[in-house]
């Protein structure tokens, strides 16, 4: 069940890039589809029962989540930063030269 | 063998320096460029024939860790081939940028950028992980979003802006089909993959990853219903980075990973080769027909892509031994003449300060090296014998008619059609006719471009010579023995593996 | 009562100067525990120089630009975060004396000590005070710097990855 509702959460994002004409509100869709697809991968590591992946020298290892998918969150966190910082410096030249934060104004490119 | 890490390494290590050192001398980031670019094509040339030499593929253990726990690296035969091709043509085109970026401020930045798209892609072809391969291809993919918005305009900050939202929306959607193909498989190794799944059978998840897995790859391929970003980037980008954008980066980002993928990693279908087959002929004929009334040379050039990418996902569909040779084969000389017309309409540019086919003319007198070269290139396109594109083009027909999809050899027929009619416009437009007032003191472009150009036009003349037996043998029959034998893949890595 | 002391009139208000004067030597100091235990606690490179990243935010925040300007010039940026790829790298490179790219080359001592795991510390600090707290701090300077200078022709400054 938690795995639908970050599914949902996919496709607000989604709907939000789609459907929305400033492009602000479009960054903020990429960036909650970003969140939908890191929280996905975490979820999968968690087993019934299980502790978190630490390993200590006083502790007896029962069941542990998984950590391979933490590392992979942990990196797509990274590439996600990437992403946006050259989104919102793109959107911000983008004002300079066309005065508007609407797409449907910024269509010089057509055919 | 030590030497494959070398191939991320070596651009990455030359980005930070650039980008640290640049400033001293004048012609440090020109030089430390071409010379980067040319020890990795000397590399992959090595690499190339090392590996015919021995018939299995190579692994490096990153750090010596044992797969399926650690990173392998692996390089096959279709490795090989695909390295080859991006190391040349970035050597080229790191040539031509000597003097075509002469125009542009902050040049440091250009070459960083430009050999950390390189790594990147060297970084996808070499991966033998799912996951290592998806952070080589944001590296890639960010360094390109970054190289389109170059100049500054707003058109081009606009074209990028699309561009980007496109390829973050692919990749987001390709990180989920890899989250949902761990939770599947619990593995991440290209290999034990494959074993995996086919000791599961097919179910509904794998199919749905197979789906994003298209959705994913397809936007940075740019087949069909994903074209859009296309034809605005193109024009957007300077030359040398419109030239790799066309030449090697929709082949190593899109195609490669599809290939390795779905061939070797899932298992083929027929359903799936019936859709890539599908896909195929419908970007032939649409964007055939889309480059016909375009008036900008780069515009036309970036419709004309489309039509020839789907050449090639036509001949993957196909799905027979003779398919996958002639779409490997359209994969190489489509790489090397749509660089040489990127950088011809970039020397134009560079020349008469003008794109516009209706205010061009008659060029051939002032810049003979530009419009022979051209020439050489629209007939390759066009498929004219004894240029390489005649070849590639009849084996993809040959096998659309062997295997008895005959509608689908007619359409491929169709769209050499139109390809030959729009580049004769292209060149009647742009080089034959009245020279125009406004271009009397156009000379020719300096020595490296005009080098650079004749490089490769000498490349498409003599491509035909890639299907005779004793080169074939060496170069596109063993890339085609990988992809045929699909699943195999999988027991050859495990061989290599156990031996050491 | 005239105060006389560094330009009041930019940045925010003398409370939030006061409070700001204590708070960032405690998050840089929290930030740099998080770098040097990242083989042992949870953490590492990435979270520790976002951290140290958000200190010297803070302090550009409540004090305008010109004072962190001072203190950590462009150029410097720059210079220091290419010089950390670069050591990255370097001792990526190393890995070959011990066999393979990448590989585990310093003595293992004893688990859970300070001085143990190999190059893990050495590459924590090399990545994460080096190359992405000035990395980050490089974007946010870099984004507000742009919208005073709109008529500049060169390209944003890359990320550091």
């Amino acid at each position: 069940m938690t795995y639908f509702l970050c599914l949902v959460l996919f496709c607000v994002g989604l709907y939000a890039i789609v459907r929305k004409r400033n492009i602000i509100k479009i960054i903020i869709g990429i960036v909650i589809c970003e969140y939908a697809v890191n929280l996905f991968l975490v979820l999968f590591a968690y087993k019934i029962n299980g502790r978190s992946p630490l390993y200590s020298p006083d502790q007896e290892i029962t069941t542990m989540a998984d950590p391979l998918p933490q590392a992979l969150a942990l990196t797509s966190i990274v590439i996600g930063l990437a992403t946006t910082a050259l989104l919102v410096g793109m959107a911000i030249r983008l004002y300079e030269k066309y005065g508007t934060f609407d797409i449907t104004k910024i269509n010089h490119l057509k055919g | 063998m030590k030497l494959i890490p070398l191939f991320v390494i070596l651009p990455l290590a030359a980005a930070f320096l650039i980008s640290l050192l640049g400033k001293q001398k004048r012609f440090f980031c020109d030089i430390a460029s071409a010379s980067i670019t040319f020890i990795l094509f000397v590399i992959s040339l090595a690499t190339i024939f090392n590996i015919n030499s021995q018939i299995l593929p190579m692994i490096y253990k990153v750090g010596g860790w044992l797969p399926p726990m650690g990173l392998p690296l692996v390089v096959d035969n279709l490795t090989a081939f695909m390295l080859l091709i991006v190391n040349f043509i970035a050597f080229i085109v790191s040539l031509y940028s000597i003097n075509y970026m002469e125009k542009f401020t902050a040049k440091l930045k250009f070459y960083t950028l430009f050999l950390l798209m390189l790594g990147g892609m060297n970084g996808v072809l070499i991966s033998g992980d799912i996951f290592n391969l998806y952070v080589f291809f944001e590296l890639a993919s960010i360094a390109s979003y970054a190289l389109v918005a170059y100049g500054n305009k707003a058109e081009e900050l606009e074209a990028a802006f699309k561009y980007m939202a496109m390829g973050a929306v692919g990749s987001l959607f390709i990180l989920l089909g890899i989250a949902f193909l761990y939770s599947n498989a619990s593995t991440l190794n290209m290999a034990d993959l494959s074993q995996v799944l086919s000791a599961q059978g097919t179910n509904k998840a794998v199919t749905f990853v197979g789906i994003l897995f298209i959705l994913g790859f397809g936007i940075k391929t740019a087949i069909v219903p994903f074209h859009a970003w296309l034809a605005d980037a193109y024009p957007a980008a300077p030359a040398p980075i419109s030239a790799m954008l066309a030449g090697v980066v929709t082949k190593s980002l899109g195609i490669y990973s599809i290939v390795r993928i779905f061939f070797n990693i899932f298992g083929v279908n027929p359903s799936f080769l019936n859709l890539l087959m599908f896909l195929g002929a419908l970007s032939i004929i649409v964007g055939g027909l889309l480059a016909l009334g375009q008036t900008d040379t780069k515009r036309m050039f970036a419709y004309s892509s489309i039509s020839q990418v789907g050449y090639i996902i036509l001949g993957l569909g196909i799905g027979t031994p003779l398919g996958i040779l002639g779409a490997l084969f359209h994969l190489f000389n489509h790489s090397m003449f749509k660089s040489l017309l990127f950088l011809n309409s970039g020397a134009i540019e560079y020349a008469t300060g003008t794109r516009n086919l209706e205010k061009l003319g008659g060029l051939r007198e002032k810049m003979p090296v530009t419009a022979n070269t051209s020439l050489i290139a629209s007939m390759a396109v066009s498929g004219i014998p004894p240029f390489n594109g005649f070849f590639s083009k009849l084996l993809i027909i040959f096998a659309c008619i062997k295997s008895n999809h005959i509608g689908y050899g007619i359409w491929a027929i169709v769209g050499s059609v139109l390809t030959i009619s729009y580049f004769m416009k292209f060149q009647k437009n742009a080089f034959f006719g009245p020279l125009p007032k406004e271009l009397k003191d156009a000379k020719e472009v300096p020595f490296l471009m005009q080098a650079s150009m004749i490089i490769l036009s000498i490349v498409c003349l003599l491509g035909g010579m890639v299907m005779l037996p004793k080169i074939s043998n060496y170069f596109t029959e063993p890339a085609k023995t990988v992809l045929v034998q699909g699943k195999d893949y999988s027991n050859l890595i495990f061989k290599v593996l156990n031996e050491k | 009562m005239k105060v006389k002391s560094k330009s009041n009139d930019k940045g925010m208000s003398l409370i939030v100067k006061t409070i700001t004067r204590i708070l960032v030597g405690l998050i840089l100091i929290y930030g740099i525990y998080i770098i040097l235990y990242g083989h042992i606690s949870p953490g590492g490179g990435f979270a520790g120089g976002f951290i140290v990243a958000l200190s010297y935010i803070l302090f550009m925040l409540a004090f305008g630009k010109e004072e962190i300007l001072k203190r950590i010039p462009q150029k410097m940026i720059s210079i220091f975060e290419s010089l950390g790829a670069i050591m990255f790298l370097v001792i990526a490179l190393l890995g070959f004396t011990g066999g393979y790219f990448f590989s585990n080359w310093l003595p293992k001592g004893v688990p859970f000590k300070f001085l143990s795991a190999g190059t893990i510390p050495i590459s924590n600090i090399a990545l994460a005070l080096l190359e992405v707290s000035l990395g980050l701090f490089g974007i946010f300077l870099v984004l507000v710097l742009l919208k005073f200078a709109p008529k500049k022709i060169s390209q944003t400054d890359g990320e550091g990855e």
